[in-house]
Order: structure tokens, then C-alpha cells, then sequence
């Protein structure tokens, strides 16, 4: 349950701090539980709706009621934005967006297709999603996997200015959403295997032209951090990201920014994650390699770092940084303050999609080419030893630190959750389903089947007073890489530790193969098993 | 261009080899390309696996077996020659059309590919002939 925090409560500190009509507008809009105006459902990123139409009670008589076809095929990650009466979703490559009319049964008002070069396609690492569009001041913004940034009128889809941002050509790719903070859209780049020097840019919502871009590793002018920047309070001093690099190896540095940003008004700071450094193989990168890794705060208007955290120095798992950071209100010893929660993959409950998977990985020497991967290790999943799911989704108190409930599921879960003030929490599964669960207890109180694996994320909005649940279908990244053709078995894992761990002698307990185990855990389990490519919007509803 | 490239290669990998037994070893290679002992692998398809994740697990999967959009090698390997198979990576393929989106880029450029291609092909035939499992090969002499 999140409590109104005090960055809610102060419209004047908004009015005054404001200057275009984009801040104010977009603000009141994202507080309006009816709609779903930004691709995380609000600033604070916590995915949660104050809609209770739909309670645990009542939830068992959901049922799906309209759905959609994107006529894509690939991963759906990200979800559709409701303005009004009217819904707004992006697809997979080529990235299609389409305006739907919830008056009329999801007709489609307008549809945008850009062309893009298909030589974009084998430069995306992890498949072609696309985590979902924008919207403020009548525009929508679409980030295309060629990286070009679009504004669209949102009445008729008719393109209002385009902008470049990346390069594919260097391994630069867009998947992530854009977010608009006052008169700026935000954006991010992917590219993190391919040994981009990745970066976030702010571009003018009302032309395009380009504000500031603040790359996640380099020199002081192109990190954008100045002499007041801290880390844990303190400053951080000249050069911090290029003095923790070998030579030039900060220009390939990677610290992909393809996660979401958050953004707190009162505060005036937008917050994000950076990636892994490129390559994966630590030792081809000696040093911390900041600022991958690391949780930035910003300043909207400039860029300009606040203070940066790097959660993982000298990265040697691919521990993506990017996930989204939660602003939320806590008492710490009995005062109000505001605060950031992360979950890595190194209250109020949190409702945490998770993977229960174990993973090798080796590295070793490779070179660098413009355009290509530039990765350096080699990956072996497989599920702990003797357990039967690769996937939990779990309630965790940030305050006890401790999980209340946590529910297995055979795959890994990959969607987003959504909890509302109807004490349910919604999730997708990688086999499809779409689950409604208990707040409180993680009970299960509806499910069904959508025709493909959810990877995206679950949304509701209402539509003349009635409340509905949103979520697209569609297995694909790395989900879909990974786990389409199942994991290994625990015996390689086993061999691969004695092969590699040299003169170090197992222990008793690491000697210990659960044999029996590997046949409960039906370790070879293939994702390919439960689902096959989709691409479909799935509106559900309580029935009538 | 991409024959010209393939003869140099081959022509290094001669050099690098053993001297003499060169011919009957090279004949011996096109019918079994890798060595597996035990369920133990040479140096060679060792390497192929590793350039492979490297390279192409992130469209083909783990171990050759897959993706939700990327072939399963394991058994398109047994369909294809060594040639074919080498035409393939080194000039790509795309099939763009209403109803998919496939684009394998060329690795003729790319260096980590194009010197290890017969790695590659030996650690993927010898998934395919069912004597590799998934996983990291265990190696001859670990």
C-alpha cells in the first residue's frame, strides 16, 4: 500500500517550479488512477493503481473480454498507455503504433509504420521488443529500434518531427520507453553487449532538438557530472568514470541505459539505472568501469548529476542495473523520508517478478568490431539443485527485509507486476497466463491463458466507470533466448565447477548430486513446450 | 570475396597443423570434424563452443538448440553441408516479410567468427551426430 507522499500533496511547489505546459498537464494526468499515461503508470514507478473496482473478492469473475492482434510476432515487452477513450500501443519491430478506439471495441483511430532498415534487427542482443510509447502536450513519441526518436500527433499519427539518436552501425539500438519530464522526452540506448558508450539524451518535446546527453561513462563534460556531484554523500571528484578505465576503454564501455526513469517534481531529479560494462569478460576491463552499474540522479533541465551510486564495481555477472527505481515514502525512525528502492538483480510490500536460476559463466578474450557483440563469456542457466520451478513471484517488506509470501512458478516469471488498492497483484507467466493474486497472502484467485508468454507489463485503466486489466502477450527476449530450448542439466554444471575450480577440492556437500532430483526437476524443461511466438493485446474485464 | 576468404583460412589452419599427416588428417576432418572421446572434446570443438555463445547464442540459443525466433542448429546441421553451412554464416540471410521479421547478419567481417568457422561447425556437428550434450563440453586432458 503506498501512502500519498509529500511530493503528491504539493501542487504549488509543481505550479511555481513548472515553466512549460507539458510539466503541469502531464503531471495531474499521471495522478489520475482512470488513465495510464506513462509507460511505468506513473513517476514514481511503482506500478500501482489506486483502482479497487476489482478486489479479491470479485477478481474470480474476471474474464477476457476484447483482445487484439499486433501482427507482429517476437517479444512484447512494455504495455499500452490509455488517454482518454483512447489506447496507444507500440509492437516489436518494426515498431508499429497503433491508436484504439475504446469506444468502439478497439477500432483503430490511426496506425503509424515506420520504415526502418531490417539490418537493425541482428544488433538487437536480446530480440526486437520495444518497451512502449510516450505521451504528452497531444504527441506521442515512439523510440525505434534504429534508435530514431518520433513525435506523433496523437489525434491522427501524423509524424511531427523525427530525431536520430543512436547509430546501429556502432551497436546502438533502441528498446526502451521514452519518458517526458516538463518540456523534455527522456531516452536511453541499448547496446551494452555491443560495446556502445551508452548514453541518455533529452530532446525538446516541442521540436526535437536536443537538450543534453549524458553518456554513462567518459570524461567529466560527457558524464555531465560537475564538482558538486557525491556518491554516499561525498564528492566525487574530476574524472571519476575515466580513471577507473583502462586507456580508451571507457569509449566501448557499454552501462546501457535501457530500463526506465522515474522522476520526482518536488525534488526536480529523474532517476536510472546503467548496465553492464561492455565486454562481460572483467578481465579485458580492468578497473570499477564507472559508471556502469550505477543509479543516477539527475537534473531534468540541464542533466546535470546529482549523485551517482554504482551498485556493482567491476561487474563480472552482467548484473544490468536497469530496473526501475522506485520512489516511495518510508519512515526511518519515525520521519517521513523520501527514498529510492531498487532491486537489482544482485512498506509497504513489493511485489517482485523473480527467476530461480543458476548460472555459470566463464569469460574469455575477445575483440572489438563496430557493429558486433562484444560479450567475452560464455552462459550455462540451469535450476538449483533440486528444485522443480525456475521462477517465484514474491511479496518482499522492504522494512523487515524479509519475503512474506512467495509463490513458484515452473518458468521464470519475466512480466511486470501490477498491485492495485483492490488488493490484488497481477502478473504474467511465461507460459501465458495472466494471474491474479492475493495482496496479502499470495493466494491465486483468477488466471487464464493468453495465446502467447507475457514478457510486458500489466496495466488497468477504466472506460465509462469500469475497470479493466490490460497486458499483451508475446514470448520473446531473453526469455525466449535462453530458455526457448530448456536448460541444462545440474550433472554439466557439476562438471564444469570440477573442470574449472582447478586444485580446489569440493567439499562434502558440493560433491552431492541430487540424482534423484534431476529427474523430479525435469531439468531439461522447454519454455518452446508451453508456448510458441505471439503478438496480442489481451482487455480483461469483471464480467457482467 | 568470402571463397577467397575461406581458402586463407584453411590455408592458415594447414600451417598451424602438424606437418605430415596433413592429407589423411584433413580427410579424416571432413567426415568427423571434431573428436569427442568419452563424451570429451578437443581443443577445437572446445573453441566452437565458446566462439558460438559468443557469437550466435543470442539468436540461436544455449547449446545450439534455439530460440524462440532463431533455428534450432542442432538440427539444421544435419541438413547442410560444411559449405552450405559456411555460405550461410559468413553472408547472412534475411527474410523480411508480412509475416516475419528473420535477419542473420553476415559475419564475413567479423574475426571472432570467420577464424574459428570450422570450430564452429565441429562443436555444432558434433551435437548433431548426438555424440555432445548441452552445456559446457567437458575437455580431453580436464
Amino acid at each position: 500500500m503506498r501512502s500519498s507522499g509529500l511530493w503528491l500533496m504539493a501542487p504549488a511547489f509543481v505550479l511555481l517550479a513548472g515553466t512549460a505546459s507539458g510539466n503541469d498537464e502531464l503531471i495531474k494526468l499521471s495522478k489520475d488512477p482512470n488513465q495510464w499515461v506513462i509507460p511505468s503508470g506513473d513517476y514514481a514507478n511503482t506500478r500501482y493503481s489506486t483502482l479497487n473496482q476489482i478486489t479479491k473478492d470479485n477478481v474470480k469473475n474476471l474474464r477476457p473480454l476484447w483482445t487484439f492482434s499486433t501482427g507482429v510476432l517476437r517479444g512484447h515487452e512494455g504495455g499500452p498507455l490509455v488517454i482518454g477513450d483512447v489506447m496507444y500501443l507500440s509492437t516489436p519491430f518494426p515498431n508499429n503504433v497503433f491508436a484504439l478506439d475504446l469506444n468502439n471495441n478497439g477500432r483503430i483511430l490511426w496506425k503509424y509504420e515506420p520504415k526502418q532498415d531490417p539490418t537493425v534487427i541482428p544488433v538487437m542482443c536480446c530480440d526486437t521488443v520495444n518497451r512502449g510509447v510516450a505521451y504528452a502536450d497531444g504527441k506521442i513519441f515512439l523510440h525505434q529500434a534504429d534508435t530514431t526518436l518520433v513525435a506523433l500527433d496523437a489525434k491522427t499519427g501524423k509524424e511531427l518531427w523525427s530525431v536520430k539518436n543512436g547509430d546501429p552501425k556502432k551497436g546502438e539500438t533502441g528498446t526502451s520507453a521514452p519518458l517526458v519530464v516538463k518540456d523534455k522526452v527522456l531516452v536511453g540506448i541499448s547496446g551494452g553487449e555491443f560495446g556502445v558508450q551508452a548514453h541518455v539524451t533529452a530532446y525538446n518535446t516541442k521540436d526535437g532538438s536536443r537538450a543534453w546527453r549524458a553518456y554513462s561513462e567518459g570524461p567529466d563534460d560527457q558524464i555531465l557530472f560537475d564538482a558538486n556531484t557525491t556518491e554516499l554523500g561525498k564528492p566525487v571528484g574530476k574524472d571519476s568514470s575515466i580513471k577507473t578505465w583502462q586507456g580508451d576503454q571507457w569509449k566501448i564501455g557499454g552501462g546501457g541505459t535501457w530500463g526506465w526513469i522515474s522522476y520526482d517534481p518536488q525534488l526536480n531529479l529523474i532517476y536510472y539505472g546503467s548496465g553492464n560494462p561492455s565486454t562481460w569478460n572483467p578481465v579485458q576491463r580492468p578497473g570499477d568501469n564507472k559508471w556502469s552499474m550505477t543509479i543516477f540522479a539527475r537534473n531534468p533541465d540541464t542533466g546535470i548529476a546529482k549523485w551517482a551510486y554504482q551498485m556493482t564495481p567491476h561487474d563480472q555477472w552482467d548484473y544490468d542495473g536497469v530496473n526501475e527505481m522506485i520512489l516511495v515514502d518510508v519512515n526511518v525512525k519515525g520521519q517521513p523520508t523520501k527514498a529510492l528502492v531498487h532491486f537489482d538483480r544482485n512498506g509497504w510490500l513489493f511485489y517482485v517478478p523473480t527467476n530461480h536460476v543458476c548460472m555459470d559463466y566463464e569469460p574469455f578474450k575477445v575483440s572489438y568490431t563496430a557493429g558486433q557483440p562484444y560479450v567475452g563469456a560464455t552462459l550455462s542457466m540451469y535450476p538449483p539443485k533440486g528444485e522443480n520451478n525456475l521462477g517465484n513471484f514474491i511479496a518482499w517488506d522492504p522494512s523487515t527485509g524479509k519475503i512474506v509470501w512467495s509463490n513458484s512458478e515452473p518458468f521464470s516469471v519475466w512480466s511486470g507486476a501490477l498491485a492495485t488498492a483492490g488488493d490484488v497483484v497481477f502478473y504474467g507467466t511465461l507460459e501465458g497466463y495472466l494471474k491474479a493474486v492475493d495482496m496479502q497472502t499470495g493466494k491465486e484467485l483468477y488466471k487464464f491463458k493468453t495465446p502467447s508468454g507475457i514478457i510486458g507489463n500489466v496495466n488497468t485503466f477504466t472506460h465509462g466507470g469500469k475497470q479493466y486489466v490490460a497486458v499483451l502477450s508475446g514470448v520473446g527476449g531473453w526469455a525466449g533466448i535462453g530458455m526457448a530450448a530448456g536448460l541444462t542439466q545440474v550433472a554439466n554444471a557439476e562438471d564444469w565447477h570440477k573442470a574449472v575450480s582447478g586444485t580446489h577440492q569440493p567439499t562434502a556437500a558440493e560433491k552431492a548430486i541430487d540424482t534423484a532430483g534431476l529427474g523430479a526437476v525435469g531439468a531439461y524443461k522447454a519454455l518452446a513446450n508451453y508456448t510458441q511466438l505471439g503478438g496480442v493485446l489481451t482487455v480483461f474485464g469483471l464480467s457482467e | 570475396m568470402k571463397m577467397g576468404a575461406r581458402i586463407v583460412f584453411a590455408g592458415a589452419a594447414l600451417f598451424l597443423g602438424t606437418g605430415f599427416a596433413l592429407a589423411a588428417e584433413s580427410e579424416q576432418a571432413a567426415q568427423k570434424p571434431y573428436t569427442v572421446e568419452d563424451g570429451k572434446v578437443d581443443k577445437k570443438t572446445f573453441n566452437g563452443w565458446r566462439r558460438y555463445t559468443e557469437s550466435c547464442l543470442r539468436c540461436h540459443g544455449p547449446d545450439g538448440a534455439g530460440s524462440s525466433y532463431g533455428p534450432d542448429l542442432v538440427e539444421s546441421v544435419k541438413h547442410m553441408t560444411q559449405d552450405q553451412f559456411n555460405e550461410i554464416v559468413v553472408n547472412g540471410r534475411t527474410n523480411v516479410s508480412a509475416a516475419t521479421t528473420s535477419v542473420m547478419p553476415p559475419f564475413g567481417d567479423v574475426e571472432d567468427v570467420v577464424t574459428y568457422l570450422d570450430d564452429i561447425w565441429a562443436y555444432l556437428k558434433a551435437r548433431a551426430d548426438g555424440v555432445l550434450g548441452r552445456g559446457r563440453p567437458p575437455r580431453i586432458g580436464d
